[in-house]
Order: C-alpha cells, then structure tokens, then sequence
C-alpha cells in the first residue's frame, strides 16, 4: 500500500507530495516481550509518512499503547528494529527532539503554573525562560488557554489539562505526536471538541501523528490511516487508509464517506475481536488441564 | 465551610482562635480551684497564680536556660534537615548506596537514644556537642525516610515524561524529585521539629549536666530535687511554648511551600 499515491483534500497539510511520501519511522518486525511473559507485540510492522495521522485501534491488550511507547523509545524492542529514515539520532539512539508524547492522564506537575508545565520541556533543553516566553505563549494560545497561564493544574478542567498536555506536546514542534488514548477519561462534548483542535494543529504544523484509542467513531474522524490490531500476542489485524480528501468539518460527521468509514473500521474490528475469542478459547482449553 | 466571603472567613478564624482559648481558660479555673478547693500543698501542686509568679520571679534563671535548649532544638533540627535530605538524595542515586548505608541508618534510628548518650557524652568534646548529636540523631530518620519515601513514590508517568524529553539525571532530580517530595519533606520536618526538642531535652536528662550552660530540662529536674514545684512548672510552662512555637512554624513553612498545589493545604472547595 506505501506504492498508492495519496490523493489528498484541502485542508490536508502536506498538499506537496513530496514530503509526504518520505516515510518518518518504520518498524521492522518488532516484537517485544514482558519480563513477566506476556508477548506485548509480534512482528509488527508499521511505516509512518510525514504528514500522516495514523490511529491505533484495537481491543485491550492489542499492544497499542506499548506499539507507542516503544516509538516513543520508552523501553526497548525485544526483537526487531524502529528506523527513522529523515531524522538525526542522538546517542542515546533515540531520535532526537522530533517526537512528543501525550499521556492517558495529562502528567501536568502540580506545582508548576500552565506557563512553567508548558515550559518544561524548553527548560530541559536549556533554552532560557526569558527566550522561551514567546514560544511557550504560542503554543497556549493555539489551545485557548492564555488567560490561564497562571492557574496552577488543580484549578482547571479535565480537558483544560489536557489542553494543557497538548501545549507542552507542541511546544518543541515536533515533526511526530504520539497520543496514547488521550481523550479516554473526558466526556463526549469535550471530547470532540479536542479532537476538533488536534485536527486544527495537525493541519496547521504539518506534524504527523499516532494516536492510539479504543473508539471506532473517534478513529474514523481523525485519521487518514487506521491500523486495526488484535490481542495476545498484539499485532497488526488490517492497515488501511480512509477519509481520502475528505474535509473534517461538521458536515463530515453525518457525511456518507464518515459512515462507510465507521462501518469498515466496526466491521475490521469485529474481525480482529472474533479471531481474538476463538484463540482465547482454544488457549483457556489448552492451558484448564 | 466559610471561605467565600470575607466576613465568613474572619468569623470562622476568630472562632478557631477562641474556642481553644476557651477551653484552655476553663482548665486553668477548673485548676485553681481544684488547688483552692482541696487546700493542696504547694510542693505537690502549685495554683496557676504560683505558677505565672514562679516564671516572672525566676526569669533570671529560666529565659539563659530556655535560650541553650532553644539553641540546640534548633541548630540539631537544621542539621538533621540538611543532613537527611542530602543523605536521601544520595541514597536514592543507586540501589547500591541504598543496600549499604540505608541498614545503618535504620540501626542508628532504632537504638535507644538514651542508651548511647553516655558514649556520646565521653566521646564528644563538651556536653554541648553530645547534646546537639543526641538531638541530631533523633531528628534526623524521620527527615531521612519520609525524604527517601518521597524521592521514590515519584509518578512513574512522570519520569516517563522526563525521558522522553532527554532529561539528565540533575535535571531529573531537580526538576521533578525534590519539587515532587516536597509534601514528605513537609512531613519529615513536622516530625523532626517535634523530636529534636523531645531529643534534647532526653538527652539533657542523661547528660545531668549542671552550671551556667545548663538548659531546661536541668533547671526541671534541679527543681523537682529542691522541691521548687512552682519554678518546675514555670519551665515546663516554657518548653511547651517552645514547643508550640517550633510546631507553628514547621507549619506555616510546609503551608507556605505548598499551598499553592498540595491538597494537604488546600481548602476543600464544596
């Protein structure tokens, strides 16, 4: 599928093709095993373009958010290899300062006021606060939250949180956003109306991202690639590509082309679930004796 | 709770000022009748009047002692405070230095202090010193663990997060373990502050020493031997307050430190 050229809409950040077919990061067979014994992943393979916004879907367990966490370069791969075509590595063998993580929980240090959490992580890179004001107020104007650069984390709203969690993901302008289920916790209008803004700053920044969740509808609106996986061991189930040229606006959540997505995501998900039960069956079987 | 407007807010302060006040100002009645009542002799129990005479009357003798044994509270407090934080901090650096050092710490925590007191007193160059180590030892575990609790219940998100974004391991500590156990420090000192007065005046009790650089707890135990009950509770009088005071200001530090994001010092909102 890497061979099909993308046809892509107006509102899609990297209309140039060029950058858009370099791929970003690729995965290479990578499996990963927990020291308690649990197979997290198996060969799995993924190649992420620039300019992409994959998501993750799958039933617990399908080794999603670990998938995440190891492009992230939190914790190794057991067997395999993550490759990053177009980007300089550090020493460390990490790429370096391209990628940024947004949690479950927003992981805002409560002692530091929005301005300093969003500031963080300039502050490790030594950059001054004094020169890193202007960046930082940036990044909290793009999320609406410039009237509260001064409230500390336990006077905001969960989604302002996460708001906030977002600001600091952006404030180094990565070229790649990991986003591990980052809505799960907040209610359905908050809900939306962050995926509304996440999808405004990926067309804005040209940033790609992987996003992983548990929800059909919400993959299905975001994405322009959904990778279907199924549990133990967690590999990838279907890797297609939607939403081709399609403009995300409110119209598109009762458009036909967000329906047929729905039903195909459902469907491929259904799929991976039911070859996941009868596995699990064959294997509670084989273990009862 | 009243905390919205400001005249609730002063009311509520004013009767969590009174109210003890009351009851305190009850007890001292009830006291000084009780003496009056039963006609007790004063070498048993003095009546407050007594006592409050006994504390103007011996000022002389009281504030120099109250003074030594403020000064070694204090200075042993701080140096368990400096002290316990550095040792957790390089405890926390590697399993390695824990497994070794952190045994020794807990041996020196859970022998008696008052049991080495003697050792310390010959070893030391002057009874001061011993009382300072005394003081020092007892003040210092409790600032230590609660220290090391704190540099290791860090959230493991957290440190995620700093790896993620290439902290060094200064950084690391600076920027998320010490600001993270800053409410077990908080705790530490609370405990510390208590015990180091505890801890000296135990330790001058052992020491019995005597003279012009005696503290408190001397000037007691002279007075329980010369039957001067009145003077014996005007001292006691005194290290309560000293007391009190050391307690109201470790207090007010840890409110000051985290009252702007710690839900121990933040006022419930409903």
């Amino acid at each position: 599928m890497s061979s099909t050229p993308t046809a892509r809409g107006m509102t899609d950040p990297l209309d140039t093709p060029v950058p858009a077919m370099r791929p970003l990061l690729a995965m290479r067979s990578v499996s990963k095993l927990f020291s308690n014994g649990t197979q997290a992943l198996a060969d799995v393979s993924l190649t992420v373009r620039s300019g992409e916004f994959v998501s993750l879907l799958g039933p617990s367990g399908c080794g999603k958010s670990t998938a995440l966490r190891i492009i992230a370069g939190l914790g190794g791969v057991t067997t395999g290899s993550i490759d990053w075509p177009s980007t300089r590595i550090n020493p460390n063998g990490k790429p370096e300062s391209d990628i940024s993580f947004v949690f479950q929980e927003p992981t805002l240090l409560p002692w530091r006021n929005v301005f300093e959490n969003v500031y963080l992580p300039l502050q490790l890179k030594g950059i001054s606060r004094r020169a890193a004001a202007a960046v930082v107020d940036d990044a909290l104007k793009t999320v609406g939250l410039t009237d509260f650069r001064q409230a500390y984390p336990r006077e905001l709203s969960g989604g302002m949180k996460m708001r906030v969690s977002i600001a600091r993901a952006m404030v180094t302008r990565p070229k790649l956003l990991l986003m591990d289920e980052p809505f799960a916790s907040l209610d359905e209008i908050t809900r939306q109306k962050l995926n509304d803004d996440v999808l405004t700053l990926w067309a804005e920044t040209g940033v790609s991202v992987i996003f992983v969740t548990h929800s059909v509808f919400e993959s299905a609106y975001l994405s322009t690639r959904i990778v279907v996986m199924k549990a133990r061991p967690g590999r990838i189930h279907e890797d297609f590509e939607v939403n081709r040229g399609a403009v995300r606006d409110e119209e598109f959540r009762t458009s036909e082309s967000y329906r047929s997505t729905c039903e195909r995501v459902s469907h491929s998900l259904q799929n991976a679930m039911h070859g996941e039960s009868v596995r699990g069956k064959a294997l509670h079987g084989a273990g009862a004796h | 709770m009243a905390n919205g407007n400001g005249l609730g807010a002063s009311r509520d302060l004013a009767l969590r000022i009174l109210t003890p006040l009351a009851v305190v100002g009850l007890l001292v009645v009830i006291w000084w009748a009780g003496v009056k009542l039963t006609a007790t002799p004063v070498y048993i129990l003095p009546d407050p009047i007594t006592v409050v005479a006994a504390l103007v009357r011996d000022w002389q003798i009281l504030w120099p002692a109250f003074l030594v044994t403020a000064e070694i509270t204090l200075v042993s407090l701080g140096l368990a405070l400096v002290g316990g934080s550095i040792f957790a901090i390089l405890l926390v650096q590697s399993r390695w230095i824990e497994l070794a050092f952190y045994p020794i710490a807990v041996v020196l925590q859970v022998t008696p202090i008052v049991a080495i007191s003697p050792l310390i007193l010959i070893y030391a160059p002057t009874t001061q010193v011993a009382l300072l180590i005394c003081a020092f030892l007892v003040a210092f575990f409790p600032i230590l663990s609660n220290m090391v609790q704190g540099l290791k219940s860090v959230d493991h998100n957290h440190l995620n997060l700093f790896e993620l974004y290439g902290a060094s391991r200064l950084q690391t500590l600076w920027h998320l373990k010490i600001p993270a156990a800053q409410p077990y420090f908080m705790t530490g000192l609370k405990i510390g502050g208590g015990l180091s007065l505890i801890a000296a005046v135990v330790a001058e009790f052992a020491a019995g020493s005597a003279g012009a650089g005696s503290g408190l707890a001397f000037r007691l135990l002279e007075s329980q031997f010369r039957l001067n009950i009145p003077r014996l509770f005007a001292a006691l009088l005194m290290l309560s307050a000293l007391g009190v005071a050391i307690f109201a200001a470790t207090s007010f530090v840890a409110w000051l430190v985290l009252h702007r994001w710690h839900e121990s010092s933040v006022e419930r909102e409903n």
